[in-house]
């Protein structure tokens, strides 16, 4: 009987009027899954073409050099 | 610092969470949805004062739930179909057991105080470090523990009933938050 009960103490009880970790575990994983599940949903497009829009403005334009130098001419 | 390329990309990438975030701060979609377009604006609005190589999504938590905050205050009054809302943003059906209990755990944790469930949120889901959470509520790293703890013990006790009396601040909340590292 005494083995029974100092058993059940070292391995359920929570210390000093804490949680057990069954509690604190199950309290994660709920709070978890809730957050998760809005996390899987990605990005709505509403948010992705918020952010290239707004980046727009501010963007500098790549100056690009089309293949006409003309370094080489004046050669004949 | 400049809105570079690859800025953009990490921003973008932490919108799941941002909306995570606020839907479960606010438990309504469609203001949680108003409050990451709010919290966006104003980070690309206020890029210049992002310190590069410092914690992108604590600098975007930091400003959603400072809005979150100052639009908790004007609204205090209204009164909102949290759960109703909420569980439209849901994807999958879930069973009627894991819908109830699911429902059953968004009310406890609407039950708890703000700078409770901010504290608990940021650790226990977003997977903040204790400093980082600190730094995104303003307070010292001691009180979101002990407000992290503080929410378990009132959930246990919404949710459990049993063994949900106040526990010391640091011995077990490690254990609480087993995987907050990844």
């Amino acid at each position: 009987m005494k083995d029974l009960k100092s058993q059940a103490s070292k391995s359920t009880t929570p210390g000093k009027g804490g949680l057990t970790p069954e509690i604190q575990s199950r309290i994660g994983h709920q709070l978890r899954a809730m957050y998760d599940d809005v996390v899987r949903q990605g990005v709505p497009d509403r948010f992705a073409e918020l952010i290239k829009k707004l980046d727009a403005p501010g963007a500098t334009p790549q100056v690009e050099n089309g293949g006409g130098s003309n370094d080489n001419n004046g050669r004949d | 610092m400049p809105l570079t390329d690859s800025l953009r990309n990490d921003i973008l990438a932490a919108v799941p969470s941002l909306r995570a975030f606020a839907i479960s701060l606010s438990g309504n979609a469609d203001r949680a949805d108003d409050l990451v377009q709010e919290t966006l604006l104003r980070a690309l609005a206020n890029i210049d004062s992002f310190q590069p190589g410092s914690n992108l999504p604590a600098w975007l938590f930091t400003i959603l739930r400072n809005l979150f905050r100052s639009d908790y205050r004007k609204r205090r009054r209204e009164v909102e179909d949290a759960e109703g809302n909420y569980a439209k943003t849901l994807k999958t059906q879930p069973s009627q057991n894991a819908h109830l209990e699911f429902e059953e755990f968004r009310t406890a944790l609407d039950k708890l105080p703000q700078d409770q469930r901010e504290a608990l949120i940021l650790v226990g889901a977003s997977g903040f470090s204790y400093e980082d959470a600190a730094s995104i509520c303003g307070c010292a790293v001691g009180t979101i523990k002990s407000r992290v703890n503080r929410a378990r013990s009132k959930l246990a006790a919404l949710l459990y009933v049993d063994g949900a009396e106040d526990f010391g601040p640091d011995e077990t909340i490690r254990a609480v938050i087993g995987g907050s590292g990844g």
